[in-house]
């Protein structure tokens, strides 16, 4: 299998069409459009295959509601501000329990913010941003690569758990070019969409694709019976990467391409005899709260490194429920961090920790 | 030897609805069940309730059916049909759904002449939540948020949706019809079919605007308050055809 | 003039009177001295002889409570 360099945004869109995507459902925004840009290169060549430009995110969500509802495997994208917009309708979308893979490819905010990259949808992404009691998984790939392979395997996770399935990347996520291949994911068991709407025929009841029931009793045995599903999904589909954590004193905590600077910080810091490692969430929900809790007991700090003002930080102190100290270091608004000054931070928490 | 000349439609379930009595919903979604079975579709119809008093919808039509978030059914119903392109899609929506919230979804399936049925009930006030203005609430009308009659100085004028949506050339048939008698019912009910027809001929997007009542939140009976309609929404909302494909426009 | 037939599913009226300004022979009236599930008084014929089977009632009930049968010649 040769690797071809492609851009991210459309490494993604050519992953999710080998996943057997073959509807997408997007609207402009910096600093995703190359992905919706192939997608409508590329779909109209696909057997029954349709990209549609939205009039707004939150008419693209809803298309990807109806699309999912017939069956179909669908996707949309976008960035930070348009996420938002989707927010409403990926609770629905939860709500209703269809499958859909959403993309983000985020950029500094807060409002209309900026375009360079940012880690600043933590929360949006992981707590939800829509209304009700409903999760949905986060990848969070730090290469194209591993990109492209998890956005294959969020359409089969999408269609098991019948739920959206969020990748996140930063903003130089979707802009970078990396070489690429396109390997086979391992296959999951996924059961028939006999509840999709795809006509009775005269032959069955009517499917409902619905989110509605007004009667509270029904209203919150349908809210266990998916939180019985998101449990599924904490016990099986959590991912981390630990690196060099082993004699680790002090612990970063980072995802994405920000995890790919503190891997470097990691090296650099253990040739100058400090003993650091390091944890990359690859699963933002589930978060990997085990990997934490289990640090190696010469560790001394928890170093969480994001590109915001500090919104992993709160999941890596409910993790370690305070046994160890969990500090932030963040750049913010696009900034990006550098390998000095997170060097700097680590050193001087080191330094005060006896 | 007697013959049965009406009865109810299989097109809808034997779900009893929701609906107050005398509201012309019942009436209306009488006669999109008869169209789809007459059309011969039903087994390959899917619609999409709106949020309103017609979000029960779903339980009322007898074939697949979805539930929208507020105003985005348009939307929905985009996606269903790019992905069943030969099924019959429809939207059930209200004022408040369609002409309020949902305006930009509307105008962009027709735009974009999505091969969908719209099926627009105009009652000129919010139902479900118990009677506010909405966008085609006339003026002078007294609604829970427009408590002294609606003003045109601070609410502006009531939404003309069949005339808005004949400048859009996607629109392949707009009409607007009414509910208010016999006659009329039957009348809205050839332009309610000719509307899925379009859709079926692959011709493009339709919409049948459907001037409905309201006794409950207009505070008065189901009897009077189809005079009501006649004589105050009629004038306002003239009745007839504004685009169908036969003219070749 | 063809004889009609008219059928009222009473539990399901919800008295909304609709029917009884429709009928061209004016005999389509509200049953006062009955209340049906709902706690409505139902519709019903007061001279079913009338009917002509023109089915005015049964189209304007937003219900489908009325099923109509005419005569076939």
């Amino acid at each position: 299998m040769s690797k071809t360099l492609m851009k991210g945004n459309e490494a993604l869109g050519a992953a999710a069409i080998q996943a057997g995507c073959k509807y997408f459902f997007g609207y402009p925004i910096t600093p995703q459009n190359e992905l919706p840009e192939y997608m409508s290169r590329e779909l109209p060549n696909i057997e029954g295959g349709a990209f549609v430009q939205a009039e707004s995110e939150v008419a693209a969500i809803n298309m990807i509601y109806g699309a999912a509802g017939a069956g179909a495997r669908c996707m949309t994208s976008s960035s930070s501000p348009g996420m938002a917009l989707k927010q409403e309708g990926i609770s629905y979308i939860a709500g209703a329990e269809l499958p859909a893979v959403i993309v983000n490819i985020s950029r500094g905010g807060p409002g209309l913010g900026g375009i360079q990259p940012s880690q600043a949808d933590y929360f949006q992404s992981t707590r939800g941003g829509g209304n009700g009691d409903y999760r949905h998984l986060v990848y969070a790939p730090a290469t194209i690569q591993e990109a492209v392979d998890l956005v294959m395997e969020a359409f089969d996770v999408a269609d098991y758990y019948r739920n959206p399935v969020i990748v996140i990347g930063d903003g130089m996520i979707g802009q970078m070019m990396e070489p690429v291949e396109f390997k086979e994911q391992k296959k999951r068991e996924l059961p028939a969409k006999d509840w999709a709407t795809t006509g009775t025929n005269g032959e069955r009841k009517p499917n409902i694709i619905n989110s509605l029931a007004l009667d509270p009793a029904e209203l919150e045995k349908h809210n266990q019976k998916l939180s019985r599903k998101y449990k599924e999904m904490e016990e099986k589909e959590v991912r981390h990467e630990d690196y060099r954590l082993e004699d680790a004193e002090l612990v970063f905590v980072a995802y994405g391409t920000t995890s790919r600077i503190t891997r470097n910080v990691v090296d650099a810091l253990r040739d100058e005899g400090i003993k650091v490692g390091m944890i990359r969430p690859i699963t933002l929900w589930p978060f990997p709260m085990a990997a934490i809790q289990n640090v190696p007991d010469s560790t001394k700090a928890l170093l969480s490194v994001e590109m915001s003002e500090g919104q992993m930080i709160d999941d890596v102190k409910i993790a370690i429920e305070g046994r160890i100290p969990a500090y932030h270091y963040g750049r913010s608004g696009g900034m990006i961090p550098v390998p000095e000054d997170i060097m700097e931070k680590a050193k001087e928490i080191l330094g005060g920790v006896k | 030897m007697m013959q049965v000349v009406y009865e109810k439609t299989k097109g809808l379930t034997d779900k009893q609805t929701h609906y107050c009595p005398g509201c012309t919903h019942g009436v209306i979604h009488k006669l999109v069940g008869e169209v789809l079975v007459e059309l011969g579709v039903l087994g390959k119809s899917v619609g999409v309730a709106p949020v309103g008093c017609s979000v029960l919808a779903y339980d009322y039509f007898n074939c697949d059916m979805h539930e929208a978030a507020h105003g985005r059914a348009p939307a929905v119903a985009t996606g269903i049909k790019r992905v069943l392109p030969d099924h019959t899609v429809f939207t059930y929506q209200g004022d408040g759904d369609l002409a309020s919230i949902g305006t930009a979804e509307i105008i962009h399936a027709a735009h974009r002449g999505e091969k969908f049925t719209t099926i627009f009930v105009n009652n000129a006030i919010y139902g479900m939540t118990g009677g506010q203005m909405a966008p085609t609430t006339l003026i002078g009308q007294k609604a829970t948020t427009s408590p002294y009659g609606r003003d045109k100085a601070t609410t502006g004028m009531p939404l003309k949706v069949s005339e808005m949506m004949a400048t859009i050339d996607g629109a392949a048939f707009v009409e607007r019809v009414s509910v208010h008698d016999v006659p009329n019912i039957r009348k809205a009910k050839k332009a309610i079919k000719k509307a899925f027809q379009v859709q079926i001929d692959g011709t493009g997007f339709g919409i049948v605007e459907i001037l409905s009542n309201c006794p409950t939140n207009w505070g008065i009976t189901p009897v009077d308050s189809l005079t009501w309609l006649k004589e105050n929404m009629i004038p306002y909302y003239p009745l007839g055809n504004f685009r169908t494909p036969e003219e070749g426009k | 003039m063809a004889k009609g037939k008219v059928y009222f599913d009473d539990d399901i009226c919800k008295g909304c009177e609709l029917c009884t300004t429709v009928c061209p022979v004016d005999i389509v009236i509200m049953d006062k001295e009955r209340i049906n599930a709902k706690g409505y008084h139902p519709a019903t014929v007061s001279d079913m002889d009338k009917c002509i089977g023109c089915a005015n009632c049964a189209t304007i009930c937003p219900d489908s409570v009325i099923t109509v049968e005419r005569e076939k010649k």
